[in-house]
């Protein structure tokens, strides 16, 4: 549907985005994460024709779109874009829903149809003869997508469409996002810097950071298989343990971390310096004198837990196992296990759920 | 003391009675600035539409350029138009030097900066949100500058309102183009100069009160605008907003 090539944007001194490449499915949610500033905006405003790259060329649907005579309206035309912050006119809400069909000279009947549907997959129908300026800030964002909807766009583009907004109402946008994808099949490319998010709307996701592209894969690809310490730690893993592989057979390797040998997958051979992340869910905790039999978790690591701080219904643990561990525990598990801080515990982690990055510096 | 008093009451008396020529002086100054306001409006809109809209080099010292000319002396105008239109200038077969048509293009000559500028300010005011919206939603490069233009309508308006203000208040282009000639070219801003160095308070004070009221229709008018963004007052000015 959309394939990037090349694509740079240089804004004074001052590099954006740093030579992406990038092909976008038709019909997928394709979602790009990344910290504030990374790019995102600017990329999807590059997507959007709102801005000229740099370097590089966007090609929508088979047509380069940086040939000097591309017929740029035609195709922003087959897309719609909603911005960060929503701008409503003041003018009803109808009448901000109608606003791009009045740009294409649509009959008064047929906006006024489309109109219709658009407000009712939104489920603002009750409110279309309210002024759009007193609206609530879920309620202005969805009248955006609406807005964007009813042109019946092949592409919608969403800039952190949630950011501002309470977990009820980001919930409403996220499910409208997923059934709008699903019944209108339409492509959708939206930023966020919400990894739960990203992870929960995404197709595949596509990682900003500082203007490059640094990794592309599904949900599962990016969350488990991080191909850097610094995305590990914006996809929300923080242990991360420098060490050294001792040994490895046949992708089966031992890795010393402080004074304690961890068990993973990897192809990196003996003496290689590492990162090891793993994910706090990954890890589970037992009492030491607990009967629970035999496991084939490879990494069984005594240690005392340092520390115990809550997290929603969950409580993240540090075990200091010789190296520093994170578990995510329930609270009711906490609670049956009865586990303070100084409580001496096993953590267990299986060694499929240890990533291992080669270590750079 | 007593001059002063006497002075004003006996202006009151003039405007009160509708002196004949405080009368046709206060329409003429009103219809040549009027005009010129009209004429430097319809240049300078679209001028400062040109300059916002369009990308090219030197935009930045274009902006300065006219921002210095702001505060243009009114004598400058002046002189520059009297060498263009006096009998040996360039444009001396106009033969519109000591005319109200003279007047008319110096006091328009004069404002286009400002308006140009408030126009300029204007638009660049217009939320970005909006426009980027506007664009995405498929609007032709033209329909984007209507809608622009629509958002900015209250300011641009202001920016106008204020030219006029100007226009009516200065008297240097008025004195050296128009040459204060009784019953022609004579204005509020001349006649006030001119009578005061007679010693005829009274009409001068007349004048100047007249200068006055005009001075707050403007600031009344520009409050309304300002506020434009209430409801009521945009149905006052022809309904609300889009």
């Amino acid at each position: 549907m959309i394939r990037i090539e090349g694509l740079s944007r240089v804004a004074g001194s001052k590099t954006i985005l740093d030579s992406i490449n990038l092909e976008i499915n038709r019909g997928e949610i394709f979602t790009f994460i990344g910290p504030s500033g990374s790019g995102k905006t600017t990329l999807l405003r590059l997507i959007d024709l709102l801005d000229t790259p740099t370097t590089g060329s966007i090609i929508f649907d088979g047509t380069d779109t940086t040939a000097p005579d591309t017929e740029w309206l035609a195709i922003r035309r087959r897309m719609s874009m909603v911005f960060q912050k929503p701008a409503v006119l003041n003018i009803t809400v109808a009448g901000n829903v109608a606003f791009g069909l009045n740009f294409r000279g649509i009959e008064k009947s047929e906006t006024n149809t489309r109109v219709h549907e658009a407000l009712d997959i939104v489920g603002l129908l009750h409110l279309a003869e309210r002024k759009a300026v007193t609206l609530s800030g879920g309620e202005m964002q969805r009248v955006a997508i609406a807005r964007a909807l009813v042109t019946r766009p092949e592409v919608l583009l969403l800039d952190e469409p949630t950011a501002n907004l309470d977990p009820v109402s980001s919930e409403i946008i996220e499910n409208l996002i997923l059934r709008i994808n699903k019944e209108m099949h339409t492509t959708i490319i939206l930023s966020t810097h919400d990894m739960i998010q990203g992870q929960r709307l995404a197709d595949r996701i596509g990682v900003i950071m500082g203007g490059r592209m640094v990794q592309v894969g599904s949900p599962n690809d990016i969350f488990y298989q991080p191909f850097s310490k610094d995305i590990a730690r914006l996809v929300g893993i923080d242990v991360t343990l420098k060490g050294v592989v001792k040994s490895n057979d046949r992708g089966h390797a031992e890795i010393i971390i402080g004074n304690s040998i961890f068990e993973a997958i990897t192809s990196a051979p003996a003496e290689q310096r590492v990162v090891l992340s793993i994910r706090p869910e990954e890890v589970t905790i037992k009492l030491p004198e607990s009967e629970s039999g035999k496991t084939s978790a490879r990494n069984q690591l005594l240690g005392t837990i340092t520390r115990m701080v809550q997290f929603g219904p969950f409580i993240r643990i540090n075990v200091d196992c010789g190296a520093p561990l994170t578990a995510l525990i329930t609270r009711k598990s906490c609670g049956e296990l009865g586990l303070t801080i100084g409580t001496k515990v096993m953590a267990i982690v299986k060694a499929t759920a240890i990533h291992v990055i080669p270590d750079s510096g | 003391m007593s001059e002063i008093v006497s002075g004003l009451l006996q202006a009151i008396n003039l405007i009160v009675t509708l002196d004949p020529e405080v009368m046709q002086i206060a329409a003429l100054s009103i219809m040549i600035s009027l005009a010129a306001t009209v004429i430097a409006a319809s240049i300078s809109i679209p001028l400062g539409g040109i300059i916002h809209f369009y990308e090219f080099r030197g935009k930045r010292a274009v902006t300065i350029l006219i921002q210095t000319l702001y505060s243009i002396p009114t004598v400058v105008v002046g002189l520059l138009l009297y060498l263009m239109l006096s009998r040996s200038g360039p444009l001396g077969y106009w033969g519109l030097l000591f005319t109200p048509g003279g007047m008319i293009i110096g006091q328009a000559v004069l404002i286009i900066p400002i308006i140009t500028g408030l126009v300029i300010a204007a638009l660049g005011g217009v939320d970005r949100n909006i426009c980027d919206t506007i664009i995405s939603l498929g609007a032709t490069g033209f329909q984007t500058i209507m809608q622009v233009v629509r958002e900015a309508r209250l300011a641009i308006l202001s920016a106008v309102v204020l030219g006029f203000g100007r226009a009516i208040s200065e008297v240097g282009v008025a004195m050296m183009i128009g040459g204060n000639i009784r019953g022609e070219t004579r204005v509020l801003t001349t006649a006030i100069a001119l009578q005061t160095g007679i010693g005829d308070f009274p009409f001068s004070i007349a004048l100047g009160i007249i200068l006055l009221l005009i001075a707050l229709v403007i600031v009344v008018i520009m409050n309304i605008l300002i506020s434009g963004l209430s409801a009521e007052s945009q149905q006052a000015l022809g309904g609300p907003r889009i």
